[in-house]
């Protein structure tokens, strides 16, 4: 897997430490204490409401540093945000799809430390000092994954929308060894949805890769 | 998702402090990331218990087992001696949810989920469990998925678990910890009927937090397997599912441990079809004849008319799965 990669030291602060402005001191008493703070800061009652409106767009947040692809990232975000949203929105990598958003199709799959889980559903700030591998981690040194190479000999995609999902998670499939049998992938690749109806070409595609690397 | 700070909790005394204070704790988190999103659960606080030192799998006595809360579903299923001595909790895990969710989530989150009802995800429906008082939206709603057992005029949702099926059949005992020490829950006790106050889900005092869930040794030798049924042949919640071990001795069957799920508040164990099993030879006959009894009481709804005749035909298969036909 490309978690093996050696880490090469990138710091990148998407969402820099904001710099102490009065907005960032509101939320952060806010955070802390509750809006009775804000109001010992404001001159009158009308403007209370535009500093809690304020306070509410910078909700608490976290530093996290995590390793995606093989490349060290800290960042600084809202406690809020998913992986998937981490991935797609603050590290530009878009590979790896928002379907459901509720961890129902799929097309955000991921490996966290080797194990494909929904990124969806994965809470960033929890994952400090986590190896994530993503669909764009997958080729080495030009060559693709054995597994996107038998998406594509065995036309495996239509739209191509959950595709991403469904390499990634087969990548897991195999690692995990459910690949005895065409109903053991079906069923072990059941977490992933093709709107397409790819299903049948998917499972001889993670079959083919499956095979390729026993032998 | 509205704000929440965040904290990791680095031993089991943070974790309980951190409870104590209203913290909500989070393991696998697929349950709760994804109420938090539609705004059903609304936690100022998560103390991520991730860290805690409960993810071990210990064979007890003789041949009982202590699943620690921490353990993810993909590791219980897999783990050798579960797959040896409990097989239908094994098979219970295995038909859940889907292999990305299983390797997230864990054993005492599992037991902790939330129900799959429709309406109580949305939050513009009536729900006494999410707003106690609004009323029940389900009741004469769309509610084939509903329950027909245990439930209430205030709430029909049902609890969506498998492996809790199993636990319920096997009569485990759910361990916690809170500010007041250790306490030892049956698991018929601690998953709670709605009555009048739905949105009472689990018998854990403030601050509480699951550390294992222990099944007790049975009699060996022991089989048992679990049957689900559903719309979809994967991926999908129990319309109705079937939880069996029996232990069977000089031909006749001594102890009988069954439950059902999808078609109850909570997972719902079935007595008289067990008492109907004990000190019978297995039969053909004596399954279809236990079966009968997997619906007692059960009140169908509009749309889940069909699930008494379904309950009872998939226990009566799973019966005559795990015991065999003489």
């Amino acid at each position: 897997m490309s978690t093996e990669l050696p880490a090469e030291a990138e710091t990148s602060s998407v969402e820099p430490p904001p710099a102490p402005t009065r907005r960032t001191f509101i939320a952060t008493t806010t955070a802390a204490g509750g809006v009775a703070v804000v109001g010992g800061l404001v001159a009158g009652p009308p403007a209370l409401a535009v500093e809690e409106a304020v306070a509410d767009e910078v909700p608490p947040g976290s530093r996290v540093s995590l390793t995606v692809n093989g490349v060290r990232h800290t960042v600084t975000i809202d406690n809020r945000t998913s992986l998937l949203d981490l991935l797609r929105e603050h590290l530009d990598l878009t590979g790896s799809k928002k379907g459901c958003n509720a961890g129902a199709c799929g097309a955000c799959t991921v490996l966290v430390d080797g194990r494909r889980v929904n990124s969806c559903l994965t809470l960033a700030v929890r994952l400090e000092g986590a190896e994530v591998t993503t669909i764009e981690g997958l080729a080495k040194g030009g060559q693709l994954h054995p597994l996107q190479q038998a998406f594509i000999e065995q036309d495996a995609f239509q739209c191509g929308f959950c595709t991403s999902g469904q390499i990634v998670s087969g990548v897991g499939c195999i690692q995990e060894g459910h690949t005895g049998s065409r109903a053991e992938i079906r069923e072990w690749m059941s977490g992933n949805l093709c709107r397409c109806g790819c299903y049948v070409k998917i499972e001889r595609a993670v079959e083919q890769a499956a095979a390729g690397r026993k032998g | 998702m509205h704000p929440f700070t965040y904290a990791k909790a680095a031993d089991m005394r943070e974790a309980l402090n951190a409870g104590w204070r209203g913290g909500r704790y989070v393991a696998g988190g697929t349950t709760l990331v994804d109420l938090m999103r539609e705004t059903v659960e609304r936690p100022d606080v998560l103390v991520d218990i991730s860290s805690l030192p409960l993810r071990e799998v210990v064979v007890t006595g003789r041949g009982g087992l202590r699943i620690g809360a921490l353990v993810r579903m993909a590791e219980a299923a897999a783990h050798p001696k579960v797959r040896v001595l409990y097989p239908v909790i094994s098979e219970a895990l295995e038909l859940s949810a889907s292999a990305q969710l299983r390797n997230m989530a864990t054993i005492g989150g599992n037991i902790m989920q939330r129900t799959r009802c429709t309406y109580f995800r949305d939050v513009t429906a009536a729900c006494n469990k999410r707003e106690p008082g609004s009323g029940c939206a389900a009741l004469h709603g769309y509610n084939r998925s509903h329950a027909i057992l245990g439930t209430s005029d205030h709430c029909v949702a049902t609890h969506p678990s498998d492996v809790a099926v199993a636990f319920a059949a096997l009569e485990a005992t759910v361990h916690v910890l809170g500010p007041d020490g250790e306490r030892r829950i049956a698991f018929a006790d601690f998953l709670l009927r709605p009555g009048s106050t739905p949105n009472r889900e689990q018998a854990l005092r403030k601050g509480e937090l699951i550390t294992a869930v222990e099944i007790p040794a049975h009699a060996r030798p022991l089989k048992s397997g679990y049957l689900k049924v559903r719309d979809r042949q994967s991926y999908e919640f129990a319309l109705t599912s079937a939880a069996v071990a029996l232990h069977v001795s000089g031909g006749v069957i001594r102890e009988a441990k069954v439950a059902a799920g999808g078609v109850g508040t909570v997972p719902w164990k079935l007595p008289a079809v067990e008492r109907h099993l004990i000190g019978e030879r297995p039969s053909d006959r004596l399954w279809a004849e236990a079966a009968e009894h997997a619906a007692d009481g059960a009140r169908p709804l509009t749309h889940n008319g069909f699930k008494p005749e379904l309950l009872k035909r998939t226990v009566e298969r799973q019966l005559r799965t795990v015991g065999g036909t003489k």
